[in-house]
Order: structure tokens, then sequence, then C-alpha cells
């Protein structure tokens, strides 16, 4: 249990960071906090060749709202985001989510952007942002770009982000009024990975469902305005269509009943917050 | 800072319980094995080297983290507290220590330090914590003796006595 070796980076520009990212490319891992990289390298899941740590760039640990979204910078960690007085009001799902993420002892280091890195199936700022159409900023040597959250996750544990590319920030949309919002999940324990968590968003046409721990990557319908059986036989067909497997933790059919349950649950929920 | 070689040992400077200590790491050295094997602070435990248990737990910059979880050469500058960081003076124990002896909040000791250390950053931040909290707080650690009632007990006692103590401080 322990890494295999690694040149360490403290990088003290953005442009350091870049130009190693360039010349190692894949070799190279971005270190923020480090909560899910270090165990990836100490069962040596990775094997970098080069760690560039990010949390020294001022330009990076920056919580910026404007009337629209929510910028949050890669080095900002979760639980400094939950701390923010003004999250609740912005964006609720986001505070609803982030309690869920790790322990206090995690979101402690672990960064906001850092989840949306690693791309852990079941991890719950990967599913919100997809709830809520949010996006990533990514950066190169070469360029910016904004990739919108429903093209970002691509596989377990992969995105579309680039080998020379780091992510920069992420940006969720702020609270729409009109809106409800409402986050659930289920684990053996609290703290645990979620088997299943299930994200909702309610508006005036219907609601938007996104799923977590089930799929590959988290997963996201929309509807129009269901109820009683329609509602039922939604989720019954989300359910099956994210081809939940049986493993360690709980069984495929244990995994469509709690999409069918909580998805009902967080549909209901975020209908109720839109009064 | 510039880029750290991997087959060589690099000098890492902190503070550590108040005082400035240095020692050398590799780039992929733990900070449980650095705390432990190059500054012989053997207070800080190792368990499952992976984030999950919490036994490893320390004050990195005023905030509970996993040891295990953070590299030596991340906490180069940094202000680390380990659980020999506690007792006020030698042969006198913290008022959380004290809390956790009356209340058999510890039978093995192996998980002890990192839920003190976890405590110490909570009840600071916290001073009249109710038991759900302290519940949810301490799901990021596993004790496998103590069934965690007599740590819930001892954590309120604590809290209790430093509200006291801060009132005629």
């Amino acid at each position: 249990m322990k890494p295999a070796r690694f040149d360490y980076l403290r990088a003290g520009t953005l442009a350091e960071a870049h130009a190693t990212l360039a010349a190692d490319g894949d070799d190279a891992r971005i270190l923020a906090g480090g909560q899910s990289l270090l165990p990836m390298l100490s069962m040596r899941m990775a094997r970098p060749k080069v760690l560039i740590d990010i949390m020294h760039l001022p330009e990076l640990a920056k919580i910026e709202a404007d009337a629209n979204a929510i910028r949050i910078g890669a080095s900002v960690r979760q639980a400094k985001l939950l701390a923010w007085p003004a999250l609740h009001e912005r964006q609720p799902l986001l505070a609803a989510a982030l309690p869920w993420v790790g322990h206090a002892q995690t979101r402690s280091r672990g960064t906001v952007c850092g989840s949306v890195a690693h791309a852990d199936p079941s991890a719950e700022i990967p599913l919100v942002l997809l709830a809520l159409k949010g996006a990533i900023h990514l950066s190169s040597r070469q360029k910016q770009r904004r990739v919108p959250a429903v093209d970002f996750f691509t596989g377990i544990m992969s995105t579309a982000r680039n080998d020379d590319e780091l992510i920069e920030g992420i940006e969720a949309p702020c609270r729409t009024p009109g809106h409800g919002y409402a986050f659930r999940e289920f684990g053996r324990r609290y703290g645990d990975f979620a088997i299943v968590a299930c994200a909702a968003v309610a508006h005036a046409d219907g609601v938007r469902l996104a799923i977590g721990g089930v799929a590959d990557f988290p997963t996201v319908r929309d509807y129009p305005d269901l109820s009683g059986t329609a509602l039922d036989d939604a989720l019954d067909g989300f359910a099956w269509e994210l081809d939940a497997r049986d493993d360690l933790h709980a069984t495929g059919s244990f995994r469509r009943n709690l999409v069918r349950q909580l998805g009902r649950a967080v549909v209901e929920e975020a209908r109720r917050c839109r009064a | 800072m510039p880029r750290l070689s991997a087959d060589a040992r690099h000098r890492i400077r902190l503070k550590l319980n108040g005082r400035t200590v240095e020692a050398d790491a590799e780039p992929r050295m733990l900070l449980t094995d650095f705390l432990r094997h190059n500054l012989a602070m053997t207070g800080t435990h190792v368990g499952c080297e992976h984030g999950v248990c919490g036994a490893c737990t320390v004050e990195i910059d005023g905030v509970p983290a996993r040891a295990c979880l953070t590299l030596a050469v991340q906490t180069d500058g940094a202000n680390i507290r380990t659980v020999e960081g506690l007792a006020p003076e030698p042969g006198r124990l913290s008022i959380l220590q004290e809390a956790f002896r009356r209340h058999h909040a510890l039978q093995c000791g192996f998980c002890t330090a990192g839920i003190l250390m976890s405590l110490e950053c909570y009840l600071r931040d916290n001073p009249s914590p109710d038991e759900t909290a302290l519940r949810d707080y301490l799901g990021g650690h596993l004790c496998r003796c103590t069934g965690y009632v007599p740590i819930i007990a001892a954590a309120l006692d604590a809290a209790a006595r430093l509200r006291e103590a801060h009132k005629h401080a």
C-alpha cells in the first residue's frame, strides 16, 4: 500500500502546470486535494511519472458567482464550498449533495473539481453538475474550452479531458426561480460510496432526473410533467436502461428498485420545493 | 519549488505541534510514514492506508485530514498537529483526553489518536454539538471495540467541560 515512485512539482504558475502536462501527457497527473488520487496511487491503480500540485495557484482558489452561475476553481476544497454562506441561496442542489461527499475528514482536503476529474460512477458532484446542466472549464498550453457536463463523463473514471488539459474550474447554474431541487442517496453507511444517488430538478414543464452509482457514469433523463403510474413506468424504464449489475455491494435488482423508489422520492420532493 | 525527482530525498520543513521540524522524504512518501519513521512521532496510527478507517487523522492547517491521503512533500510549510500535541504538559491530559479516559471511550486504542484529532477540530468549531451531528461526524472513523457509545458520551462531556473552562478563561 505504498505508491510507486513519481516526481513532484508544486506548480508556481498555471503556465508551469500546462507546460508539464504538455511534456509528460498521460504520465502526468494533477494533484489537488488528493483524496481520490492518493488511494489510486497507494493501490497502484495509477502510476504517474509526475504529480503536478496545483494547490498553490491563487487564481484557482476562488468561488465566484454572478446572476447566472457559480464558478468554482480547481483548488476549492469541498469543505470551503459547503461553508460558503451563499451556497444554499445560490444553488440548493449543490448544498444538499455536498454533505454526502465522503466524510468531513476528507471534505476538509478534497476539492470539488477533483471529484469531477476522478469521475467515480457513484460520485455526487458529477451527478449534480449533470442534473444542473453545468459545465467544466478545461485549459491546456494551447487553448481553453468549456465542456457541458453531459459530454464530459464518458466511462468509469474516464472523461473528455485530454492528456494535456487540466480542469481550471466548474460552472454550475444558479437557482432558477420557479425550479425545485432535491437530492437523495442510499449507501450502507453515511459517508460510504453511494449504491444509488439521485438528483432532480423540477420546473414548469416537467422534471430532469439524474442517477448515479448504477451505470458507468451519471445518466440523466428529461420527463414531461408525469405523475401516478406514468411516473412509475418512466422510472421503471430508466431503471432498466441503466443496465444495473450485481456486485459486492448490491444486486442489479436492488439497484433498479432504488432507482424506482428514490427516483420517485426526489421527483416529488423537487416538485414540492417549486412551490 | 523545482521539480522534485522521484529517486531523491528532499528536505521537508514544517511546523509540528508548535515546533519547526525538518527531515528528508522521497516524493512518494506518505505523511503517515514521514511522521512515524522520519520524525519518530508514532502516536499517529496507520490503519487501512486508503482513507477509510480514520486512524491516521491529524490536523493540517487547522482542519482534520487523513495523513495517509497526504504526501509529505505536500505538507512542506504546513502547520500540523498530532495526538502528541494534545496534552498541555507531560503527565497531564487535555480535557478531551480526560473525558475519553473517564468514559472508557477506548479499549485497544488503535483508532483513538485519529478520533481525538478529529474531535479536537470539531469541538473547536462546534462548542455545543448535538449527538446526531457527532454520530455523523464520527462516521469518518472506524472503531471495532467500543461500539461508539462511550466515544459519543466522552465527546459530549468534553464539550460541556470545554464550554465551562472557556467561561472562566
